[in-house]
């Protein structure tokens, strides 16, 4: 950037938890830590000398955005979508619903998702949503413990599901096999999924092989596997797998949840009532039409996974409460100087970790142009991180660094490394600030 | 065809007795030694990085094209975020197609990772699958633009 050679930008990272990276550690599934090697050029980053993190910090409560925009010549909010969409239906409240966010949260050892215990004691489980995170909890529903014990995921989570009946999971979508969100790299890791066996309804694939040719490459290609898994007659060798399969999963299409039914004892989930939908429209503009036909399904685990949500992180931050998004133009808060935002929270809260990276990365050349052309002052001198960390200790709030970070990190590597696991997450943040005092 | 492969073979063991040979000397540094054994074995390859600039740059055979890009600290923003394990696309390059035929088939898995990369070409490889020999000797790899904005108007993409 020209201009810029005389300018060593100073960064703070404020995060409400003890421990870094969000959906890296809370998100990711416990299986996919290939996923999570970007941790490494996190740290790599974090380590730098303009660098510093301050976990235990509450944006919003221990320190508002006002009082952190008087310190810094220009704040990022990068805070992502810790909220979810609701399905908004009858019987969302019985034992037995979930939001997948809160699921996930459970076996990836989110603090406030701890005492989930999620009743795993029905045969079928139906999961509203197709994307990668839905199918993320059908595979950690219906995976072999065997596989699970060597992860990361949570002692608790693991116990729980060593002892699940469940053996059937549903992921059930408003619209169509065309219009499904997830990728081909999950799909293929179901078709693949040891001791499971795909069930799906052949009508429901209608019309579907007919459109092949006119997909692009990876819609195409996601479309060959799941006609394969779910109309093509297997072969020997797999028809005999699928036989001695103890457990199934299967898309079902053109379902809308309209009520969770309760139990006789109207306390927990006993099943679920689904509105039945066609398509209008093609291409792009395809969209799901209720037909009046309403379906229901005996079950008694429901997990919406149909989206999150960001939320209002503080009142002096512009919000737009329908998108649930900061209203921005490239990253500049409108409306307000100095106040940028990156990633969910910006954009809506969709896309892998490679999109959300290269999102912050245009949210910081935005804010070096401005530099640059003089949009952005940072003639006059902030106090930085020694401005807030006076208002910090004046409210009792004592922040984690990073090297106190890397103490819990040694620590959960090290419970970990007894059980034969990447790491054991501490549960409590009470926990995990005893350890990074130590 | 066997005198070929009993010639090779020779090569190896003579390779693998010097490696042996210069694992005894640790204190020479590392880079010398490498370039000691393999300095007949570099290929020479050139980038062409998102902004147009050519970087020229040399590296072990055997290596990948992501393994010379962190090697050599390339300034190729966001590459190989997921270090070469087939969990993302970030290490996305774009070869010549006399290039792209040369190589070997590839993997449903590296297909599956290709399918979320922007741009995608007839002859789009990821980096990390990429492995140098001296029939690579010079080719030219041209790293493509990412995604910046926008949720993907094509049917394409991931939501998650």
């Amino acid at each position: 950037c020209p201009g810029l050679s005389h300018v060593n930008v100073q960064v703070d990272i404020y995060e409400r938890l003890p421990v870094p990276f969000g959906l890296v550690r809370f998100g990711v599934a416990p299986d996919h830590p290939e996923v999570k090697n970007v941790i490494n050029t996190f740290t790599q980053t974090a380590q730098h000398a303009r660098c510093s993190f301050h976990g235990n910090v509450r944006v919003g409560k221990d320190v508002t955005v006002e009082e952190l925009q008087e310190a810094y010549h220009a704040v990022v909010l990068s805070y992502g979508a810790e909220g979810n969409r609701t399905m908004g239906v009858p019987g969302e409240d019985l034992a037995g619903v979930y939001s997948a966010k809160d699921f996930v949260g459970w076996y990836n050892g989110l603090p406030r998702n701890s005492e989930l215990r999620p009743d795993l004691s029905c045969e079928t489980a139906v999961i509203l949503g197709q994307g990668n995170v839905a199918l993320d909890v059908a595979r950690i529903l219906l995976s072999p413990v065997d596989i699970l014990k060597k992860t990361d995921i949570t002692q608790h989570a693991l116990d729980a599901l060593a002892e699940s009946s469940v053996r059937r999971v549903l992921i059930v979508g408003r619209r169509g096999p065309l219009q499904v969100a997830c990728t081909i790299k999950e799909l293929r890791e179901m078709v693949n999924l040891p001791g499971t066996r795909p069930e799906m309804e052949a009508s429901e694939f209608e019309g579907i092989a007919e459109t092949l040719k006119s997909l692009a490459r990876p819609r195409k290609r996601l479309t060959e596997l799941l006609l394969k898994a779910a109309i093509e007659t297997p072969g020997e060798e797999e028809l005999e797998r699928r036989n001695r399969a103890e457990r199934a999963w299967g898309f079902r299409f053109l379902r809308k949840p309209l009520e969770v039914l309760p139990s006789t004892d109207l306390i927990r989930a006993a099943g679920i009532r689904l509105a039945v939908n066609r398509l209008e429209g093609d291409g792009e503009g395809v969209r799901a039409v209720a037909t009046g036909e309403v379906e229901d399904v005996e079950c008694g685990l429901v997990i919406s996974s149909i989206g999150y949500k960001s939320l209002l992180i503080d009142p002096a931050v512009p919000f737009d409460a329908r998108k649930a998004i900061i209203p921005n133009t490239m990253g500049r808060v409108q409306q307000t100087a100095g106040l940028y935002c990156s990633g969910w929270v910006k954009r809506g809260p969709t896309g892998v970790i490679a999109t959300t990276m290269n999102d912050s990365f245009d949210t910081a050349r935005t804010l070096l142009q401005d530099i640059g052309k003089g949009t952005l002052d940072v003639s006059t001198v902030k106090p930085g991180s020694q401005g807030v960390s006076a208002l910090l200790e004046k409210r009792g709030v004592k922040p984690v660094s990073f090297s106190d970070w890397e103490k819990i990190d040694s620590e959960e590597t090290r419970r970990g490394e007894i059980k034969g696991k990447p790491r054991e997450k501490m549960l409590d943040v009470g926990e995990m600030l005893q350890v990074a005092r130590a | 065809m066997s005198c070929k492969l009993i010639f090779s073979w020779v090569q190896r063991q003579a390779k693998m007795f010097f490696f042996c040979i210069m694992l005894f000397v640790a204190h020479l540094k590392r880079t010398l030694v490498l370039s000691l054994i393999l300095s007949e074995e570099k290929v020479t390859v050139y980038f062409i990085n998102r902004d147009g600039r050519k970087i020229t740059t040399s590296s072990a055979k055997g290596d990948s094209l992501l393994d010379l890009v962190v090697e050599q600290n390339l300034d190729i923003e966001g590459f190989g975020a997921c270090e070469g394990t087939l969990a993302c696309s970030t290490c996305h390059v774009i070869l010549d197609q006399k290039v792209y035929n040369q190589l070997g088939p590839i993997t449903d898995e590296e297909n599956d990772m290709l399918d979320l990369a922007f741009g995608l070409t007839d002859t789009s490889r990821l980096g990390c699958q990429v492995c140098l020999s001296r029939d690579l000797e010079g080719i030219t790899v041209r790293v493509p633009d990412r995604v910046n904005d926008m949720r993907r108007s094509d049917d394409t993409g991931p939501t998650l």
